[in-house]
């Protein structure tokens, strides 16, 4: 275990800039928060989470995939390809920590996403534990660590100093750059800090959210709910809840047409979207009711259908504070699952 | 701070229900944290008396949910509307986007309602429980061991810090007072606006825009958006876009969209409230308004139904377009 003085972040923050695109969570409007690229000035944020969730640095909300250009009868493919720079993300929650997990199993599971898997390749993950959890907090609910986020480097924040440890080779290295700032210390501080956490999160609101009804095999039980009516009837559709989502991995790939050729992008989509599932022979999700249905049985059933009962929502509340007209994730499983919490 | 109780609109819902004038009730119902509530439709007294809330959370703008609702429901809705709700109300009339006697719309007086953000500014993160107390709201977090005392006033919705009105223009039937159009200050802010340079105007939407995750909260709340299929959503459109490609796209959208609902916008404040970024959306709204009343004289988007708003009017008062261009350099 390595600690410094929270007087030096900066400089730690300088040290990792030299060789990296480092980003952290910073202020933005009205107490939210949301992460920057760190230059001089830019300082560490003290809210809980960011409003976006960092997927967006393995899975942008728009990028480029290739680009073809047309002369006569002649197609040229160039490679427009930028995810090639190294860059470590600073301060990440356990919550968001472990939606790269979900990401993963989609992404680099065959055929591998070359795209995505070259960003996991070039990004470090410094996680934080969280000091000030929020009631729209659930993370406990599946199984996640608040008090010992995974990522490369887990990082704790006290009053006045910051412990780091390393998980992987990835983070010894990231460490190793760090020496300079930093010192070797036993785990008292730490221990007590977890236990804080701990201590905090039995008096979350959801602390006895539980997955027990959910998991793989149960779409007989669940799809023809009546419920889904009920849940569904004020929902906008606005996907808000997809696009704030740290799991939510949807897109679409489309051709842009320049006159002279096509730029192939993609793009997030959302399930809760009218055209999403839209075919040649029509579309098969017509009322909301469906495209609602589907978000959350893919987060409770379909998933850990297919990820060995890994469920893919990691509780971060995100959609549970973002929601326009207040519905969510929790407010499903509590419903449907006829959950007690 | 509500000076109508939950308990008296219950009983009036229910009292609506069980002598058959009404067949559902649009209403709010309860959440995890007080603050959390979701519009929905209730059959029932006993769901009433479990589910139904009125509280300093009850921002929703249920008025557009009448388009969808009156379609799929067969029968008749009871609606609450707050004073802001009911010029939507009239609007869509205007438009023909629901049945009138498929509705039968109780006007309630409101006080202003909460913004969550600024509340959790002040009580930081951890509520469990909220509760009213005179001119201020209570709230328990897991963090404090006694309740937090926030002044109701102090943490209003930016809508309601500027309510255009406190006067309901459409009802059955009222709960209080009919209520007036009251002063409010909310064209200063987009003065301050025309009072920047270009520059400095261009900057300060660059920057709001650019926070724009392009979710579509704004359009899918407003109740002047009520097309179909919006042009956006169209992939015929050939400007369907689920992500902006960059920066002009970004701005297209709202600009397009305000473009859109000018002249029909009643200035409820929903866009603002439920963007996710927190971006500014009535101030655009806000300047179609304020140079509509300029050029062509007041006008109030739903103040009642059927009128017409002058952006498709003609009359020999009009303006020249040429005048407009003239008056671009009288505020700067
Ligand atoms: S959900 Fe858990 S990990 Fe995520 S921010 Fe809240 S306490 Fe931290
Ligand atoms: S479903 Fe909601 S709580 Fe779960 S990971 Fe997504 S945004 Fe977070
Ligand atoms: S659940 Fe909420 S955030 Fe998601 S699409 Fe529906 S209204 Fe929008
Ligand atoms: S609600 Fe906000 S973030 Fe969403 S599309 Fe509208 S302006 Fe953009």
């Amino acid at each position: 275990m390595l600690k410094c003085s929270l007087d030096k972040i900066n400089s730690v923050f300088e040290e990792i800039a030299k060789t990296a695109k480092l980003y952290i969570p910073a202020d933005d409007k009205d107490g939210s928060a949301v992460y920057k690229q760190w230059e001089n000035g830019i300082e560490w944020s003290s809210s809980l989470n960011t409003v976006r969730s960092p997927k967006d640095f393995f899975l942008p909300q728009m990028e480029n995939l290739m680009e073809f250009k047309t002369e006569g009868k002649n197609i040229e493919v160039i490679d427009n390809r930028c995810e090639t720079e190294d860059f470590v993300i600073f301060g990440v929650r356990a919550c968001d920590v472990k939606s790269f997990e979900v990401l993963d199993r989609v992404f680099l599971s065959e055929p591998v996403d070359s795209y995505y898997a070259s960003r996991r390749e070039k990004g470090v993950i410094v996680s934080t534990a969280c000091s000030k959890p929020s009631e729209t907090c659930f993370c406990k609910t599946f199984g996640i660590s608040p008090e010992e986020p995974e990522g490369d480097v887990t990082t704790w924040k006290t009053e006045d100093e910051i412990f780091f440890k390393a998980n992987t080779s990835k983070g010894e290295a990231l460490l190793e750059k760090l020496s300079a700032y930093t010192e070797e210390c036993d785990e008292t501080v730490v221990t007590e800090q977890k236990e804080k956490i701990s201590a905090i999160m039995a008096k979350l609101p959801l602390k006895d959210l539980k997955t027990d009804a959910f998991g793989g095999g149960k779409t007989e039980e669940f799809f023809n709910n009546p419920v889904w009516e009920e849940l569904s009837g004020s929902c906008l559709g606005c996907g808000t809840c997809t696009f704030v989502c740290p799991t939510c991995q949807c897109y679409d790939i489309k051709d842009f047409n320049t006159g002279k050729g096509v730029i192939r992008f993609r793009c997030w989509d959302s399930c809760m979207y009218s055209e999403f599932t839209k075919m040649a022979h029509g579309n098969n999700r017509i009322t909301q009711k469906e495209r609602f249905r589907q978000r959350f049985m893919h987060k409770l059933v379909y998933y850990p259908e297919n990820n060995d009962g890994m469920f893919s929502c990691v509780g971060c509340g995100r959609c549970l504070s973002k929601c326009p007209i207040s519905m969510n994730i929790v407010k499903v499983m509590k419903k449907i699952g006829d959950v007690d919490a | 701070m509500q000076k109508i109780t939950q308990n008296q609109l219950i009983e009036k819902a229910a009292s609506l229900l069980s002598d058959g004038t009404v067949n559902a009730v649009l209403g709010w119902s309860r959440g995890e944290f007080g603050y959390d509530v979701t519009p929905k439709m209730f059959k029932t007294e006993e769901d009433l008396k479990e589910n139904f809330v009125w509280n300093d959370f009850c921002g929703v703008n249920f008025s557009k949910y009448l388009v969808s609702k009156t379609d799929r429901f067969d029968g008749k809705i009871l609606v609450f509307l707050k004073p802001c709700d009911t010029y939507s109300f009239n609007q869509l009339l205007t438009e023909h986007r629901f049945e009138r006697e498929k509705v039968y719309a109780v006007g309630i007086p409101c006080e202003g309602m909460v913004d969550v953000i600024k509340l959790k500014a002040v009580t930081g993160e951890g509520i469990s429980e909220i509760k009213e107390d005179g001119e201020n709201l209570l709230v328990t977090t897991i963090y404090e061991d006694a309740p937090v005392k926030v002044a109701f006033k102090d943490v209003l919705l930016e809508r309601c810090i500027n309510c255009k009105s406190k006067k309901h223009v459409a009802y059955d039937e009222l709960m209080g007072d009919e209520g007036e159009v009251i002063e409010s200050k909310r064209f200063d802010e987009v003065a301050k606006i025309e009072a920047m340079t270009p520059d400095e105007r261009f900057a300060f939407w660059q920057n709001e825009l650019s926070r724009c995750i392009r979710c579509n909260a704004c359009r899918d709340a407003c109740p002047a958006c009520t097309c179909e299929k919006c042009v956006f959503d169209n992939p015929q459109s050939g400007v369907e876009n689920k992500a902006p490609a960059n920066s002009f796209e970004e701005k297209m959208f709202h600009i397009i969209r305000a473009y859109h609902v000018a002249g029909r916008c009643t200035d409820c404040g929903e866009c603002s409230r439920v963007c996710p970024q927190n971006i500014p959306l009535h101030l655009l709204n806000r300047k179609f308004i304020k140079d509509i009343n300029e050029f062509y004289g007041e006008y109030q988007a739903g103040a009642e139904v059927g009128s017409r708003a002058p952006l498709v009017d003609y009359t020999t008062e009009d303006l020249e377009p040429g005048e407009v261009f003239d008056r671009r350099d009288i505020d700067a």
